[in-house]
């Protein structure tokens, strides 16, 4: 009987053969062949050059990531702990932009941010730039936002937040509340019960939640090349560059994916192993 | 049962890897193999072969700029001549090269730049056209024939033309912009924006600096880069742009930028501020023209196609409503009085100086050559260290 059902998986594993095994082995391809297809290393030795590149894009994806925790996590215990009238309006406050295609919402952010945009208008018109400038002897007609990395960190926390919540949500929602009435019981107190019991058992939406920002963030190029004004560059415009820039060279771009790819396999397995013992996080 | 899963993901991965087959075919190889290439060698009149595909429907693949066309005269051309045109837009030479290079598109006819042209006839990917099917090329100025990217007049129909200048805003900026020198000046920190692509930003670079925009030499393009990168330094760039620059300089959200003629004019419709310099030190002019590839499947429609817009007519409708000049010699002459025609009113001259410049000011001007594979593996390095 068993046999039968896992017949049921055919179609999806013929669809992940397709779209998931195939082009990772086309990208392993590229990665190590020149133009004419011979084998080479040559193009993960020219990867030296891009350690600046990488470092960025790894340090404001975890930057967007902890904000996002940081952000999410006391969003979700609320919206677990709370009725179900703050429950309803909190996921659709969370799902409702996301019904909005994900350009567009970058876009809207970019002339929100302007310096002559949304936010820069509003403080001027409520005479903030007027009050700084007369208490400091500046001159400052707006605070220059597009263009910096706290934009693209930014973009990245507006874009992938709700991936934070919803896992986290989902494990607090599901957690016995007896359990927390046992913890007490014993007389644990708030912060003891939070440390000891409610932390542990979020562990695994937490960690799917990390992955699920993490992963995008240190991969996107619409938000850095939209926010970031062109100027910082991550890994995604890099390789978006070897593609359909002018470099076109898709065998470096693949060696720089793969790369990518390496990093973040590794940095999710040293991830997982903190949740060792506990229900194992999904991985993507 | 794992067997069975093991074999659809083994026949799955053949099967796709076999599809790979064939693209890296087309990457290398000239001709693509497979029944185009009877036809791509022919440049009579292709049309016994071309439509085998779509019973008896003619259709056309066109490959366009985006905002480069008066949409009514797709219409018109269908209805006139009972074509389909699939049209589709690229975003700059770089990604249509890599659109071609890969093989996902399968184009009759593109509307590549000048110097992407001399890459690609380098590359024998276009076809020698036959002008026996295109009588209105005779309409064409000779200023725009026989231009280094087609000396011989055998592979294009140019379709448009312009100058890639400075766009300020009289606002935010002290004084006239009168050098390419403003881009990289303390004067406008932050509010400068670079163009999006390392052929024109160097480009821009080599001619401040007194040197060719189609140097070959090293130590030259090495100090255009030196220039750029001192000022990146500096913090004299708000970003790098291309096609968000009508937000940003409409809104007066960036003082400078670097754009073309054609769209400055769009641009100034909606912000009168804006203002459009050619510098001192010259410029870079370019002709975009039609070709047809040469694994084209529909020969015979493409010049149907390209006839129809260099007709004087289209030529006009064209030029009003994307403001690029166009290369019809009637229409460039007849367009002050479409204008007046159309709107009731005359037609600002400095705004059509601005779309059609002079000879005497195109001689201040540079067209962009192809150039060599070293210097184009140079300009990518050095762009990739920009963004470092």
């Amino acid at each position: 009987m068993k046999n039968k059902r896992s017949l049921l998986a055919i179609p999806y594993v013929g669809w992940m053969a397709l779209f998931v095994v195939a082009p990772i082995v086309m990208v392993v391809i590229y990665a190590f062949t020149t133009a004419d297809f011979s084998v080479t290393g040559e193009n993960f030795t020219r990867m030296g050059t891009f350690t600046v590149i990488f470092t960025r894009s790894f340090k404001l994806a975890i930057i967007a990531t902890l904000v996002c925790l940081l952000i999410g996590y006391p969003l979700s215990y609320a919206m677990a702990r709370e009725g179900k009238g703050f429950q309803r309006v909190a996921m659709l406050l969370i799902m409702l932009p996301m019904w909005v295609n994900f350009l567009l919402r970058t876009y809207s952010m970019m002339s929100i941010m302007e310096n002559n945009g949304l936010i820069n208008q509003f403080f001027a018109a409520i005479g903030l730039f007027d009050l700084i400038n007369g208490i400091f002897g500046t001159d400052i007609q707006y605070f220059k936002m597009i263009g910096t990395q706290g934009a693209v960190v930014v973009g990245m926390v507006y874009n992938y937040l709700p991936f934070m919540v919803l896992p986290i949500y989902s494990t607090l929602i599901k957690m016995d509340n007896t359990l927390l009435e046992a913890a007490r019981d014993l007389g644990a107190d708030s912060a003891a019960v939070f440390r000891k019991v409610i932390l542990p058992l979020s562990l695994p939406g937490i960690l799917s939640g990390v992955t699920m920002v993490f992963v995008p963030s240190v991969s996107t190029f619409a938000i850095s090349r939209l926010l970031g004004g062109g100027i910082q560059m991550l890994l995604g415009d890099l390789i978006e560059q070897q593609f359909l820039g002018g470099a076109y060279n898709p065998h470096l771009g693949s060696a720089i994916a793969l790369v990518m790819m390496v990093i973040v396999v590794a940095c999710m397995w040293v991830m997982n192993r903190f949740g060792e013992g506990e229900e194992q996080a999904v991985m993507l | 049962m794992k067997k069975l899963t093991a074999l659809t993901l083994a026949c799955t991965l053949a099967a796709s890897l076999a599809l790979t087959g064939c693209t890296i075919e087309r990457v290398d190889g000239t001709s693509t193999g497979g029944s185009s290439t009877d036809n791509g060698g022919s440049t009579d009149n292709g049309g016994s072969t071309g439509n085998t595909q779509t019973d008896g429907k003619r259709v056309l693949n066109v490959c366009n700029w985006g905002e480069y066309i008066d949409v009514d005269l797709i219409q018109e051309f269908q209805e006139k001549t009972g074509i389909q045109v699939n049209y589709q837009t690229a975003e700059s030479n770089e990604s249509l090269y890599s659109l071609l290079k890969t093989g996902g598109a399968n184009y009759d006819v593109i509307c590549p730049s000048d110097y992407m042209i001399s890459q690609l006839i380098e590359e024998d990917m276009i076809q020698k056209l036959n002008y026996d099917n295109i009588p209105n090329y005779e309409k064409i100025g000779d200023q725009f024939k026989g231009l280094a990217f087609d000396p011989n007049n055998e592979y294009t129909v140019p379709s448009t033309w312009g100058t890639l200048g400075i766009i300020s805003n009289k606002t935010m900026v002290d004084g006239e912009i009168t050098s390419w020198s403003s881009l990289y000046d303390d004067a406008n920190k932050g509010n400068v924006l670079l163009i999006n692509n390392s052929r024109d930003a160097f480009g821009n670079a080599l001619i401040y600096l007194g040197y060719s925009v189609n140097t070959t030499n090293e130590d030259e393009i090495r100090k255009a880069y030196d220039l750029i990168a001192d000022a990146n330094k500096r913090g004299i760039f708000q970003g790098k742009v291309m096609d968000e620059v009508f937000n940003k300089m409409e809104q007066g959200n960036a003082a400078i930028a670097t754009y073309y003629a054609g769209d400055y004019l769009t641009m100034y419709e909606v912000n009168p501020d804006l203002a459009y310099v050619l510098p001192e030190e010259g410029a870079n002019w370019f002709v975009d023209a039609w070709c047809i590839l040469k694994n084209a499947q529909h020969v015979s429609e493409a010049e149907e196609w390209i006839n129809f817009l260099a007709s004087t007519e289209s030529s006009l409708a064209n030029m009003d409503y994307i403001w690029y000049a166009s290369p019809n010699t009637e229409a460039l002459e007849k367009y002050p009085e479409y204008y007046k025609e159309t709107y009731g009113e005359d037609l600002d001259m400095d705004l059509y100086n601005i779309m059609a410049p002079s000879a005497e000011v195109l001689k201040k001007c540079e067209n962009y050559v192809v150039l060599p594979e070293e210097t184009r593996n140079l300009y990518n390095d050095l762009w990739i260290q920009l963004g470092l």
